[in-house]
């Protein structure tokens, strides 16, 4: 089998998975454990790295650039790593950045797509495809085994982890939740899934660092952003503006409490 | 345009205060209300889920305030309490217990308030969520604690019935920065549904009391 027809096969297997359901009585780490087992050491993922280094190459917009000299956060062109020291500040925007806000703003400025164009399409579904998580999943199997270490010794970075840090623990709504409700206590579990404590080093190292995720539930790659989105929206809040300045500090609170975890993304997510 | 540089000036600011090494209070507070800013910038109303949710009452307010830290000085907390206490209306019946089989329906769902839902829709409570209830649903959450055979331990007198009642509609008036969503309080729950999910508590034959 070629790479393409591998995984169209893996994905098809994750399929069956999720329609044939799941037990109430295993935890998460059980259903994901038993994923694997039927899929061997084999990602679905990978389909999606594979489009993605593809559009990283492919010159697009009306500037007919590739991303390739885009500056993601180890200078133009460098992929390998870059993930680890994100969210980041970048002078030439002034402003602290995570991969997908870079992402689009490379494809303004190499491309010439305006920013509606580059975020179209942001969360995939089925035959509507996302660029963002096919760039993502590339991007970020390049991090492969490389510890996070995410800086926070510019002005700019401390303060976009502080008020992340507050974003985190800000209690509203009409079920008056906050992050830290949910993700700030340990061993805690909704129902059967286990919430990690993303106050805590090694849940947050462990949670972060396995995303992006193939989504065997959803059929997808899901990115950082997307599993924002959708906590965000259990928590009954308005939406976050995707690629946004706030969830980019909320980014940077926890990639940095995640320091020091070896980067394992994209896996593989129930 | 204008908001953001604004928000750039004010981010300065702060930053230059934490840098003059000013007290780790004052940059707690720039960082909170440079937070709220941001989100109200960033944020839209999606569906049911409008951008004025972001506005925190009392409670979420100082609850918010003390969660990095741990827990609301006890003065605080008590006077929460009674003025959340105060906000619980109770059935004009007096008659506090319902159908515990609806009841478990509503424990069973998380309905309601999501932007990706119809606002029209009647929610759930999501009880087993957070709480194992009766022991056939091996399904259930541990972010409160066990209610199975609350009842036959807890008792099933009318002073009780009210308590659960009351704790349902608002969980702040007995305990201050609970993390359960006041029921009652916010409209998620009707009373109707209130008193049957106090029977499934409650009510002898409930199967949380089997
Ligand atoms: C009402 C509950 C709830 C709230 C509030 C909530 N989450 Fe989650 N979160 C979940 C659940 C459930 C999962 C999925 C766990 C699983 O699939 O095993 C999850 C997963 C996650 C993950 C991925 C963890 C992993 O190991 O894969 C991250 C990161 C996360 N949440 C961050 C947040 C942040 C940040 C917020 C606030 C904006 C938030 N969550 C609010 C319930 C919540
Ligand atoms: C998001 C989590 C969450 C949900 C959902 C939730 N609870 Fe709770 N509940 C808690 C926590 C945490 C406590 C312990 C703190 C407290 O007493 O407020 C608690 C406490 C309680 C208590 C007090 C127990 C005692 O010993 O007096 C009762 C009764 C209760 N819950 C019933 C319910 C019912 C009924 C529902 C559904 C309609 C529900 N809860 C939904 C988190 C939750």
């Amino acid at each position: 089998m070629n790479p393409i027809q591998r995984a169209v096969s893996l994905v098809c297997a994750a399929c069956a998975l999720a329609a044939f359901g799941v037990h109430a009585q295993s935890s998460t780490e059980q259903e994901i454990e038993k994923y694997r087992q039927q899929v061997g050491e084999e990602n679905p993922a990978e389909l999606w790295e594979m489009r993605g280094e593809a559009l990283w190459k492919q010159p697009r917009g009306p500037k007919h650039a590739s991303l390739e000299q885009c500056d993601i956060g180890l200078g133009p062109g460098v992929v390998k790593g870059a993930y680890t020291v994100l969210p980041k500040y970048f002078a030439d925007t002034g402003k602290v950045q995570d991969l997908e806000s870079r992402l689009v703003t490379c494809m303004e400025t190499l491309q010439g797509l305006t920013r509606e164009e580059a975020t179209k399409n942001h969360f995939g579904s089925g035959p509507k495809r996302s660029p963002m998580e096919a760039l993502v999943a590339y991007i970020t199997s390049e991090s492969r085994g490389i510890p996070m270490h995410v800086s926070v010794s510019r002005p700019e970075e401390k303060e976009a982890y502080e008020i992340g840090k507050k974003m985190f623990f800000y209690r509203a709504g009409p079920h008056d939740f906050a992050c830290a409700t949910c993700h700030g206590h340990p061993n805690l579990r909704i129902r059967l899934q286990d919430l990690p404590n993303l106050t805590d080093p090694k849940d947050a190292q462990r949670a972060y660092t396995t995303w992006p995720g193939y989504r065997v539930s959803q059929g997808e790659v899901r990115t950082m952003q997307h599993r924002l989105n959708d906590c965000y929206r259990q928590q009954r809040f308005p939406e976050p503006g995707y690629a946004s300045d706030a969830v980019t500090a909320l980014t940077m609170y926890l990639a940095v409490n995640a320091n020091g975890g070896k980067y394992n993304g994209p896996a593989v997510k129930r | 345009m204008n908001n953001h540089k604004l928000r750039i000036a004010a981010l300065a600011a702060g930053t230059a205060l934490v840098v003059a090494g000013c007290a780790a209070l004052t940059s707690s507070h720039d960082a909170e209300r440079d937070a709220v800013a941001l989100m109200k910038k960033d944020f839209h109303s999606r569906g049911q889920a409008t951008l004025d949710r972001l506005d925190q009452d009392e409670v979420q307010k100082a609850c918010t305030r003390y969660a990095e830290t741990g827990k609301l000085p006890e003065g605080e907390a008590q006077h929460l309490q009674q003025a959340q206490l105060a906000t619980v209306k109770y059935p004009a019946d007096g008659d506090y217990l319902g159908d515990w089989k609806a009841g478990e329906k509503i424990a069973q769902t998380g309905k309601g308030k999501q932007w990706n839902e119809k606002p029209t829709a009647k929610a759930g409570g999501n009880c087993y969520a957070c709480h194992q209830l009766a022991k056939h649903e091996l399904s259930y959450g541990t972010i409160g604690p066990s209610l199975y055979h609350f009842g036959r331990t807890r008792g099933y007198g009318v002073d009780m019935q009210k308590y659960v009642y009351a704790k349902v509609y608002n969980p702040q008036a007995f305990t201050a920065c609970s993390s359960m969503p006041r029921f009652g309080y916010h409209g998620i729950l009707t009373e109707q549904q209130i008193k049957d999910v106090v029977a499934l508590l409650l009510d002898p034959k409930s199967p949380v009391n089997q």
